[in-house]
């Protein structure tokens, strides 16, 4: 289902599950923000999250006239270590010179609406410690520390 | 984690000012709603003033108002002005120490980086959003629903 959200003062930006024709634009923006050309990554990630099982997982693009502005990605996850099913946001971005504007928000309550629909009443996403937009954007949502803990290990 | 009086007091004027930066408030004000010593507080605002955090109002039905950018000042921010937190996470390693020594200060350290990871990213906006809507459950009062290794590959 594609979901229209409200216009802002210059234009209406629909927020709508990626298509295939969506990831150049994707890979693109992504590449302005990390520096990073990622291409297969990208194309890997559409057909995961953007291609198959979509009543539970979610790739999300902001269609600001046929400009895509940002996307989120998501899926229903369940009982890794003991955790009942819950909601995963583990890719968002925003345009840059566009944040701080709601598009985020927006980006973040549609997928939020997604889970709720999937059936779960939790959501969850693993930022850096040193990532600080990004940490306080999702508090900034609502979002606080969960009862997990992220651990790791050097192998080497 | 256990902050000093004056850090736990600045963090209260901070918040009720910017939860409405029109409105003045006297330390006296304050003091009452957050049943604290007004004299305290009164110092705190001064230093909260010099920071420029605040602005003091002279006159009849003057006080304090916010003077910051709520979305942008964190509650870290805050907190330096009157204490160090995170110490250790950001302290150069001195070497070389006994193992034990040295293993503590690393676990030590994880604990203080976490803290001033999450006091980082709430910003003063953040906080009083989370004030008015306080989650149903707490991050400590959260537990997994099941408590067993259950996938491992």
């Amino acid at each position: 289902m594609v979901r229209a959200v409200r216009a802002d003062s210059e234009t209406a930006i629909e927020i709508r599950p990626a298509t295939p024709e969506d990831i150049p634009a994707v890979i693109a923006l992504d590449q302005d923000v990390t520096s990073l050309l990622k291409t297969a990554y990208w194309h890997d990630m559409f057909d995961r999250f953007g291609a198959q099982r979509q009543d539970v997982r979610f790739f999300l693009v902001a269609d600001n006239g046929g400009r895509i502005d940002g996307f989120i990605i998501g899926e229903v996850r369940a009982w890794e270590f003991g955790s009942s099913p819950s909601g995963w946001i583990f890719a968002v971005q925003v345009r840059p010179r566009l944040r701080v504007r709601g598009l985020g928000s927006r980006l973040f309550a549609t997928i939020c609406d997604r889970f709720r629909a999937a059936g779960v009443d939790r959501v969850r996403t693993m930022v850096a410690r040193d990532n600080t937009v990004i940490q306080s954007f999702f508090r900034s949502q609502g979002m606080i520390a969960g009862p997990f803990i992220e651990l790791e290990m050097r192998l080497d | 984690m256990k902050l000093q009086k004056a850090t736990e007091f600045a963090l209260y004027a901070v918040l009720e000012l910017a939860a409405d930066p029109q409105r003045q408030l006297t330390a006296l004000d304050i003091a009452d709603k957050y049943g604290i010593s007004a004299h305290h507080l009164a110092k705190v605002l001064r230093d909260l003033g010099r920071a420029g955090l605040v602005a003091a109002v002279r006159g009849v039905g003057g006080g304090y108002r916010f003077a910051g950018n709520a979305k942008r000042l964190t509650l870290l921010d805050v907190i330096r002005l009157f204490e160090d937190v995170g110490g250790s996470a950001d302290a150069p390693t001195r070497s070389p120490a006994p193992d034990i020594a040295e293993g503590l200060r690393f676990v030590l350290a994880e604990i203080d980086a976490q803290t001033v990871a999450t006091l980082r990213s709430i910003s003063l906006a953040t906080m009083l959003k989370l004030s008015a809507h306080r989650p149903r459950e707490s991050a400590t009062d959260a537990r997994p629903q099941r408590r067993t290794a259950s996938r491992v590959r």
